[in-house]
């Protein structure tokens, strides 16, 4: 396709010849109103003088007879730009006037018409045209009285010309503007085009231009970027999972291989054969777990769990949970205590009782208080072994917490810490996969919401902020940026 | 501990020859009669036709899927309890195994000893008489009705989720019983805790109803889980 030929296919250009069609459309109409509206009123004002004058002259007829008449017509004749006269006797023979000849017949009926004449003095041969009325005197005289239509011709000629003029002008002035409107567009598609295309090649981190206008292709192309941001998001997801389970996973997977090759080399009683396939279990159980979670995460990232949602109470879950656990936590020497106000969620009701036993698990671990305080005394050391998990609702908002006393992670920790398979430094001598954040903030993301981190005065509260009763659709009306995105 | 039921004739539709080779000898050695299905579509010919305990049924199968193949059977009034396995792990995939039909959901890869207590508690199931008001083990009485428990002529106070985890057990008394099988019909969960959480709720449990009774009734079952019964049995 030819570059004209595009250009004259766009919308823009088409839209143009439209709207052109019917601007000059409407332009004829108004100069033609005004021409016709014109014409009329030079009619109506030769109209008023003649009768006018004609009532006069009649008047000097009648009080001086045709001497008087006479005298006046000749009179006003030879003013300059004067009227047409002529009187004629009953016979038809010319006396007095300023009129050479007549079209056959105007004298003869009286009334109006419109003639071609010349006047007496004209040297030119051309006819010019006039509106005359003819009127016939008492004595069977009668009497021409004229004006010229010169004026009205010339009138009508410049608003003739002018309407010509701005058709034309409005005519190139509306192409040259779709062709400009058009070009501008098409360079912005064709901008638009060039970044897909670039895209569809692999290179995921273009994205199209927004101007700064705000118009309805700006808003378009903000859109699309947003949906970019999201397909990278999704696709360094997959990438960073695969990557993970290329590290992470492989790690253990050595580490069991190492360990049954090293049962099967050395020949050692049934009891230690034994002992070592039990650990080849345990730990490949352990990489099964692992292998689920991160599953479990990708799926909630990347929104697919969707399909199983609907309304239930977060309270609910949060006593669920509360119970399920209550029994480790003092075991442990914790005290989990629970505090819940009705808290209505649209959600996935396994995910979020996941999330929320993730995090529980994770302050029954490390929520212990530090040693100085534990041993500063009983009350403290009371208060300071208890989890809380509160359930409540707060404005739009489910919030689903647990805070501990323990050590807490520092602030600039805290993004890092929901990253998957990050475990802090302070918890590398404890069991688990370093998932159990992670997969709670995928959580709260897939439900429109996010994990917060924060400090408890001393210890950590983690907190699921939940849109109450989101709907699916919600999803990708939350602000992205609040969401910690993993990105390599 | 399947000695004393009469044989379980089981059914397992895999198309994976290795993991069926595996699963069929595994039962044979438990005791079971176990026959084996290639695809769907003699997997339904031989449920059908052959009066199975239970079906072991694979999701995705050449031929027919697995699910199709439980609804085939369920048109037909065939109400063999079915155990569907699948690498599909996902929650809402559970969710559609069992609405198609399935009576049980068991993700890959799986233990055998989850896989044995799962099959052991479905068949128990198609044999089953109606639900009983009164459950019994040795001494231990468990009345589902009036929610009292007593040990001997002891009265025991449980707590409502400690009873509920007793009523489970005993309605599988003489049955392995697993932790997660536990953690998906006491607490009506389906995720890996990754702590001991459901033991600590046993070891409680335990101390109410055996602490001081010269004979344990509860089990612990290395590698598996938990069983309910009267020790000299």
């Amino acid at each position: 396709m030819t570059a004209f030929g595009k250009l004259v296919r766009t919308t823009a250009f088409r839209l143009t010849l439209v709207y052109l069609f019917l601007f000059a459309l409407f332009a004829a109409s108004l100069v033609g109103y005004f021409a016709w509206n014109t014409r009329r009123l030079i009619t109506e004002q030769i109209t008023t003088t003649v009768n006018a004058e004609a009532g006069e002259i009649n008047d000097i007829y009648n009080r001086r007879g045709l001497r008087g008449l006479v005298f006046t017509i000749e009179n006003r004749a030879l003013r300059p730009g004067s009227n047409l006269y002529l009187v004629t006797t009953p016979a038809g023979q010319a006396i007095a006037g300023n009129v050479g000849s007549l079209a056959p017949g105007v004298m003869a009926s009286t009334g109006w018409s419109e003639t071609a004449y010349r006047r007496l003095d004209e040297q030119d041969t051309a006819d010019h045209r006039a509106l005359v009325r003819v009127i016939e005197l008492s004595s069977g005289f009668r009497l021409l009285i004229g004006r010229d239509l010169e004026e009205r011709r010339r009138m009508f000629g410049i608003v003739a010309k002018a309407a010509q003029w701005s058709i034309l002008v409005v005519v190139i002035l509306g192409i040259g503007g779709g062709v400009f409107v058009a070009r501008r567009v098409l360079q912005r598609i064709d901008a638009m085009t060039g970044t897909t295309q670039r895209i569809m090649a692999g290179d995921l981190s273009g994205r199209l231009p927004v101007g700064r206008s705000g118009d309805e292709l700006d808003r378009l192309a903000g859109n699309l970027n947003a949906m970019l941001e999201r397909i990278e998001a999704l696709m360094m997801g997959l990438k960073e999972v695969s990557d993970n389970i290329a590290h992470d996973l492989k790690t253990p997977l050595t580490r069991l291989r190492n360990r049954a090759e090293e049962a099967l080399g050395k020949s050692g009683s049934e009891a230690e054969y034994r002992a070592a396939l039990e650990h080849t279990i345990e730990e490949s159980d352990s990489l099964i777990r692992t292998f689920n979670a991160l599953l479990m995460i990708a799926r909630a990232e990347s929104g697919q769990a969707r399909g199983d949602m609907d309304d239930f109470d977060a309270a609910e879950v949060a006593s669920g949970i509360h119970e399920l656990y209550e029994p480790l936590a003092e075991d442990d020497g914790m005290t989990l205590r629970l505090k819940t106000a009705p808290a209505p969620l649209h959600g996935n009701r396994e995910l979020i009782g996941q999330a929320l036993a993730n995090l529980v698990e994770n302050a029954i671990k490390y929520g212990k208080p530090p040693l100085a305080v534990a041993q500063s005394g009983a009350v403290v050391s009371m208060d300071a072994r208890q989890i809380l998990i509160e359930a409540r609702r707060e404005g739009d908002y489910v919030l689903l917490s647990v805070s501990d006393h323990g050590p807490g992670i520092p602030e600039a920790d805290r993004k890092h810490a929901v990253e998957r398979f990050v475990r802090l430094d302070s918890s590398r001598t404890q069991p688990g996969s370093g998932l159990g954040l992670s997969l709670a903030s995928a959580v709260a993301t897939l439900h429109g919401g996010e994990l917060r981190l924060s400090d408890a005065r001393p210890g950590l509260v983690a907190t699921l902020v939940i849109p109450a009763r989101a709907r699916a659709g919600d999803r990708l009306a939350a602000p992205m940026q609040d969401v910690p995105q993993k990105v390599a | 501990m399947t000695k004393s039921d009469s044989q379980m004739r089981l059914l397992i539709i895999e198309d994976d020859r290795e993991s069926a080779d595996y699963l069929v000898k595994a039962f044979r050695e438990v005791g079971y009669i176990a026959d084996l299905a290639g695809d769907g579509e003699e997997g339904l010919v031989m449920a059908e036709g052959g009066d199975y305990d239970v079906l072991v049924v694979d999701r995705m199968l050449p031929k027919r899927d697995g699910l199709s193949l439980i609804g085939a059977l369920r048109e037909k009034a065939n109400r063999t309890p079915v155990l569907i396995l699948s690498a599909l792990g996902q929650v809402d995939d559970r969710i559609k195994g069992l609405r198609a039909g399935g009576d049980d959901y068991l993700p890959k890869p799986y233990s055998f000893a989850e896989l044995l207590a799962r099959v052991e508690v479905l068949s128990r199931r198609n044999v089953g008489p109606a639900e009983e008001t009164t459950y019994r083990v040795g001494d231990l009485e468990l009345d589902r009705l009036s929610h009292r428990v007593a040990r001997g002529k002891d009265e025991l106070t449980l707590q409502p989720r400690e009873f509920r985890l007793l009523e489970y057990l005993m309605k599988h008394a003489g049955q392995v019983v697993t932790r997660t099988m536990l953690l998906e019909n006491v607490w009506d969960y389906h995720f890996d805790p990754q702590t001991n959480v459901i033991d600590v709720h046993i070891s409680r449990l335990r101390s109410k109803i055996d602490k001081g009774f010269e004979r344990p009734l509860l089990h612990t079952i290395r590698g598996a889980g938990y069983m309910i019964r009267d020790g000299l049995r």
